[in-house]
């Protein structure tokens, strides 16, 4: 549809003409703002929580532990350079006693959600499944935060949905 | 022929260019969601008349919900 509306618009006389091909799904992917009756404040990227720990593969757990220990979280998110999502490390993990890499206490492939998700759906989800937070990833796979149950919950209650 | 772009040349060229925003899926969900500055144009309203509620001398950035 849009190279259509493109080319209509090169026919009928503008020279420069762009065509966003991936559309309003990436940006809200991207974790970009969208506005309109169910915009970003109806998405999960608009109710995340940023300071999620993140470590390296190469980390020893010892010290992942250790920095855990003083966040408040029971997770960490092992991340490459671009903040791409390599995996987790959960709780059980992270009370194994031998100080091995965080690359071998990580769970591969953790389930992530995009920041475009809508707020309705994840709350639904993470009830149906008995989850207390999803993670949030860009479309690209970088970690942009996490959202928590009582956290999407009390959106929710605020949007009055 | 109309040059495709990603979200990152997007952010550049409202940036440095002012350049437009069109929306060319139908008007209801223009209104469920939408990037902001956009202006909608259904691809089925899309003539002259239409048309001319852009600047010809600025680019303009037609877009849908995704590529399908």
């Amino acid at each position: 549809m849009s190279p259509r509306a493109a080319s209509r618009l090169e026919s009928i006389g503008f020279e420069r003409v762009y065509d966003y091909v991936a559309g309003k799904a990436d940006w809200g992917s991207a974790g970009l703002a969208l506005e309109g009756e169910n915009g970003s404040e109806t998405r999960a990227g608009a109710h995340i929580r940023t300071d999620v720990p993140t470590c390296r593969p190469g980390d020893r757990l010892h010290d992942v532990r250790a920095d855990l220990d003083e966040s408040g979280w029971d997770t960490c998110f092992v991340v490459d350079e671009r903040r791409v999502v390599l995996g987790r490390i959960g709780r059980r993990a992270i009370r194994r006693r031998r100080d091995v890499s965080a690359e071998e206490a990580m769970t591969l492939g953790p389930s992530t959600i995009r920041p475009s998700g809508r707020l309705e759906a994840m709350v639904a989800r993470m009830r149906s499944q008995r989850l207390t937070n999803l993670p949030v990833t860009t479309s690209d796979g970088r970690l942009v935060g996490m959202l928590t149950f009582p956290d999407a919950e009390e959106a929710l209650r605020r949007l009055g949905r | 022929m109309p040059t495709p772009i990603d979200h990152h040349e997007v952010q550049r060229l409202l940036a440095e260019e002012q350049a437009q925003l069109v929306e060319v899926l139908p008007a209801a969900e223009f209104a469920d969601e939408h990037l902001p500055g956009a202006i909608s144009i259904p691809l089925k309203q899309l003539d002259r008349e239409r048309a001319q509620q852009l600047d010809r001398n600025r680019p303009v950035i037609v877009y849908r919900y995704d590529s399908q």
